[in-house]
């Protein structure tokens, strides 16, 4: 390392602190890819036994057909749930969960969502969730934590049978699953179509800065 | 694609013919990747190699491998299917298979053997009348398709390890595997093969199997996907050579325990 370069960083680190630590962009990236292959794959096999009178198309289904589509899932289950297990451990352990996440008060997450509506929400310090960011990061963990638990009792309802049961039954925990994967697409819209309004989010997120 | 017709009374014949459809594997449907034109949107993540032909292909089935030990760990011989009271048995309970019904086998019951090989002591072919008379068993449980739908039958026959006990099966061997009249075929663990709930099935809902369910014989097991329950069954083999399935060759997880 350069003097120069070195003297850069040390000039740059007050105003531009770590807003995402190393572990963390590791863990979203991750997440993002292992998440669109759940999802396609997840589409396929859903067309097989439509929950509802609709099915999706083939140009976003990842499979080219059932066994295909079951093949994506099963193999990219192990790593969404390893990369998802150690997110919420980090998550915890280093305390980033508590001082970002937590508390989310009802009044602001009011205000903040009518902030929001008429396009006056602040995102000048990216280190500092606004309770709508609170209230969405929160609600796609937990979702994740849904998806995998009723995918699990879907895919074990015998050797399982005890946690298929928590969802009321094999024939529910279809739609748990299920409306688990739109609240995730829900939020991925959300989050995707966010993350280019304000692309210093994004560049966050790649560098850390 | 086959026609179908002739299919059961009280099934949607609609429903049946797109599932049948689905379930096809023609062609077009037998690459895995082929036709996914959402590929393209994953490409920039995963790079180009893996993602066309058939190294993504075997990736998959290594890892499917993977996942037939996994779930061997996670299978507990104690561990018992749900069961059901009678009322909530599915009526009319979907005939399902790659073909239609009228395609299904007709074998005649008088002429039926069912043959026995592999590392058994007791090699002599059984009649119908000799399994039927074997200690009966009856359960109400479960059946969940791969597709994902399910439905709750009846099924009434022999215990399948009572079976195994019977002809001298060396029950240290890996797999069981069973042959069909119209060329269907599974194997399965040993471990699956002695389960309590394991059972050759001579009746659904106290009556003779009919054609539709597998006449004479369907091995019914409620720790695996439908398509791991063999209908028409004509041959059992005790063996350590995994021969593989139908549907498992073209894919599907070998193991499918629930």
């Amino acid at each position: 390392m350069t003097a120069e370069t070195a003297a850069d960083t040390v000039a740059e680190r007050p105003s531009h602190p770590v807003i995402h630590p190393g572990w963390l962009r590791l863990c979203h990236w991750i997440n993002a890819v292992a998440m669109l292959v759940m999802i396609a794959s997840g589409w396929q096999i859903y067309n097989a036994a439509p929950l509802f009178g609709f099915t999706f198309p083939g140009s976003v289904t990842l499979g080219g057909w059932l066994a295909g589509g079951l093949l994506w899932h099963f193999a990219a289950m192990w790593v969404l749930a390893i990369n998802g297990l150690v997110y919420l451990a980090l998550g915890f352990a280093t305390g980033r969960f508590q001082a970002r996440l937590w508390p989310i008060a009802p009044a602001a997450v009011f205000s903040d969502v009518k902030a929001a509506l008429t396009f006056r929400l602040n995102h000048a310090d990216l280190s500092r969730y606004n309770a709508v960011q609170k209230l969405l990061y929160t609600g796609v963990i937990i979702s994740g934590i849904v998806i995998v638990l009723s995918g699990l009792a879907m895919w074990k309802p015998v050797q399982l049978q005890e946690l298929t049961a928590v969802f009321g039954g094999y024939e529910w925990v279809r739609y748990v699953h299920f409306f688990a994967m739109a609240a995730i697409v829900g939020f991925l819209v959300v989050h995707v179509t966010l993350a280019l309004l304000v692309p210093k989010s994004l560049r966050a997120m790649v560098t850390g800065r | 694609m086959r026609r179908l017709r002739n299919l059961i009374p009280g099934v949607d014949s609609d429903l049946l013919m797109r599932d049948a459809a689905r379930a096809m594997p023609d062609p077009a449907r037998r690459g895995f990747l082929r036709g996914a034109a959402s590929l393209g949107a994953l490409t920039f993540l995963t790079g180009c190699d893996i993602i066309d032909g058939n190294s993504a292909e075997a990736v998959l089935r290594k890892i499917s491998e993977f996942n037939d030990g996994a779930q061997a760990l996670l299978f507990r011989r104690g561990a018992l299917a749900p069961e059901y009271p009678a009322s909530a048995v599915t009526r009319p309970f979907p005939f399902n298979a790659y073909y239609a019904l009228s395609e299904a086998p007709v074998l005649d019951g008088s002429l039926y053997r069912f043959e026995v090989g592999g590392l058994v002591d007791n090699k002599k072919p059984w009649t119908l009348d000799e399994l039927h008379a074997l200690p009966q068993v009856s359960q109400i449980t479960r059946l969940i398709c791969v597709e994902g739908w399910s439905a709750i039958g009846s099924w009434q026959g022999a215990r399948l390890s009572d079976f195994l006990a019977r002809v001298g099966a060396d029950t240290r061997a890996k797999y069981v595997w069973f042959r069909c009249a119209e060329g269907y075929s599974n194997t399965i663990d040993m471990a699956t093969a002695l389960h309590p709930q394991t059972q050759m099935a001579f009746r659904f809902d106290n009556e003779i199997l009919p054609r539709a369910y597998g006449f004479p014989m369907k091995i019914r097991m409620p720790t695996k996907l439908g398509f791991k329950n063999p209908k028409y069954v004509v041959a059992m083999e005790v063996t350590n050579t995994d021969k593989g399935g139908y549907w498992e060759d073209q894919g599907y997880n070998w193991f499918s325990g629930l």
